[in-house]
């Protein structure tokens, strides 16, 4: 084992992690927030739902590593999309790795939250109905709330999941820590070290984010812990 | 307990056995390509390998009286493919250089294209300072005058090359700050980038680019600025090869010296790239 060029190399794909960081957060908060609304809108209308599970069909059946390239290859190709409002950033690759990868996410995490809703007690909203709730009073009172606590340890699978995507990121030239690894590795020819480099560096930030999921399960989950005496 | 050191013995000698056979002589040369680099290789609608490159390897093949077999493999990791063992040579426009013969051998070249850049003609960059002049690295003054003329102009361009290619150390190297530099796994991305508009310029071989403006879609792209040769842009493009096998290497040397004598490399060129890029013999 050359010490040196271990690290060397740590210190080079360090640098990629604050992007990895930023397109993980950045695309789980963006996907979150979608996830939320598509599984509520397919829980309250009936066209609502043909459309969301359309939307997860199509999205969660490609792989994302397709659905990159035809975000960032593809629609280039049209000068339509060239001449739009929207090309200042279609032309980045960076938003349009964020917008593939929040898209995906939302799509799984739709049928998390779709799970969490689910598994909220009819008990619980009878109950929110004879209280004379609004079905939006009720959402954000009673049943978001209860799903939301149901769906985390799920979601928190989802998260690390997105940590590995943002890997995929490098094949629209972004340079997070998997890009910096194939840029290493073809200067320097040596995959097995730069690549046990790269898989500590996920190793490492998907504990960190496990744990922080565990810390807040534990928090919001007071009625599952023994009672201390 | 007999037994057990036979089994053992058989096992080790059957381990060893595919060097031995191939160290007398070599009846079949698997060569690694791209399939991604036009028109020196690249896939045909139907899926084969065609170009340039796969031409010219079957006629070196027959000379020196060898079948070769063809695989497509990522430019990425073509180079650790042949020191694992998993072919024998590689044949994927790939430039000689100092860094490379670090780690592999290289035949004698076989083509030399210099290196340009790659615009589009109603784009920003469309004219540059020193249209068509030659421009070797191995000349201080002629490279000073170059940054000089060049670097005004790229100021803040976003210039694209291909992952780990001399364009892409060419341009680390003098316009580093002038210039912001995206790398592609393949060629064939930055060109639909250029197109898309989302690159200024890609600096690639010239013979790639013209290939590229060739095809469909390209025409809305051309060369410009200065045709770079020499320095860390290498001695052209040859057949890589693992450093032990000197025998593969005299083989295909012996074998490319005669296809430039007869001209056959050439007419290939002149087949795939409408001009000679062949080297002197």
């Amino acid at each position: 084992m050359d010490f040196d060029f271990l690290g060397d190399t740590m210190m080079k794909l360090l640098a990629g992690v604050p992007l990895t960081l930023q397109l993980t957060a950045i695309s789980v908060a963006i996907g979150a927030a979608l996830a939320i609304l598509l599984a509520v809108l397919r829980a309250v209308s009936r066209p609502g739902e043909y459309f969301v599970r359309f939307y997860v069909f199509c999205l969660r059946g490609t792989p994302l590593l397709l659905q990159i390239f035809l975000i960032y290859y593809g629609l280039g190709q049209f000068a339509f999309v060239r001449e739009s409002i929207l090309w200042p950033f279609l032309r980045q690759p960076y938003w349009c790795a964020i917008l593939a990868l929040s898209l995906n996410t939302a799509a799984y995490g739709s049928e998390i939250v779709r799970g969490g809703l689910q598994s909220v007690p009819a008990g619980a909203i009878e109950a929110a109905r004879a209280a004379g709730m609004s079905k939006l009073l009720m959402y954000r009172r009673i049943i978001l709330p209860l799903a939301l606590r149901q769906a985390l340890p799920a979601y928190g699978n989802e998260m690390v999941i997105m940590v590995k995507s943002t890997s995929l990121a490098s094949i629209v030239t972004l340079m997070e820590v998997s890009g910096i690894s194939y840029a290493i590795i073809s200067e320097t020819y040596r995959a097995l070290e730069v690549f046990l480099c790269a898989g500590s560096i996920y190793l490492v930030i998907n504990f960190l984010i496990t744990r922080a999921v565990a810390a807040v399960e534990y928090r919001i989950t007071p009625h599952l812990r023994p009672v201390s005496t | 307990m007999i037994r057990l050191a036979r089994t053992l013995a058989a096992c080790a000698v059957l381990a060893l056995a595919p060097g031995l056979v191939q160290a007398k002589e070599w009846k079949k040369v698997v060569i690694a390509t791209e399939g991604a680099y036009a028109p020196y290789n690249m896939h045909a609608p139907d899926g084969t390998l065609i170009g340039f490159e796969i031409d010219l390897a079957k006629n070196l093949c027959e000379r020196a009286k060898v079948t070769c077999e063809f695989i497509a493999q990522d430019w990425n990791g073509i180079i650790p493919g042949l020191t694992a063992g998993k072919y024998d040579a590689i044949m994927s426009g790939m430039s000689i250089t100092p860094k490379r013969m670090e780690v592999i051998a290289f035949t004698r070249n076989y083509s030399q294209a210099p290196t340009t850049f790659g615009v589009l003609k109603n784009g920003p960059l469309a004219t540059m300072p020193m249209n068509d002049a030659r421009v070797s690295l191995d000349d201080k003054a002629q490279v000073d005058a170059m940054v000089a003329a060049l670097t005004p102009v790229l100021r803040g361009k976003i210039v694209a090359a291909q992952v780990s290619t001399i364009q892409a150390d060419l341009l680390n190297t003098y316009f580093k700050g002038v210039v912001e530099l995206r790398t592609y796994p393949t060629t064939e991305e930055h060109d639909l980038d250029l197109q898309a508009g989302r690159v200024d310029a890609l600096l690639a071989s010239s013979a790639q680019l013209r290939g590229t403006i060739e095809k469909k879609g390209g025409e809305v792209m051309k060369t410009e600025g200065p045709l770079i040769t020499g320095g860390l842009l290498g001695k052209g493009t040859g057949i890589g090869l693992r450093k032990s096998d000197t025998d593969l290497k005299e083989m295909f040397d012996a074998a490319i010296d005669a296809a430039i004598k007869d001209g056959t490399v050439k007419a290939l060129s002149i087949k795939w790239f409408k001009t000679d890029i062949s080297p002197a013999s």
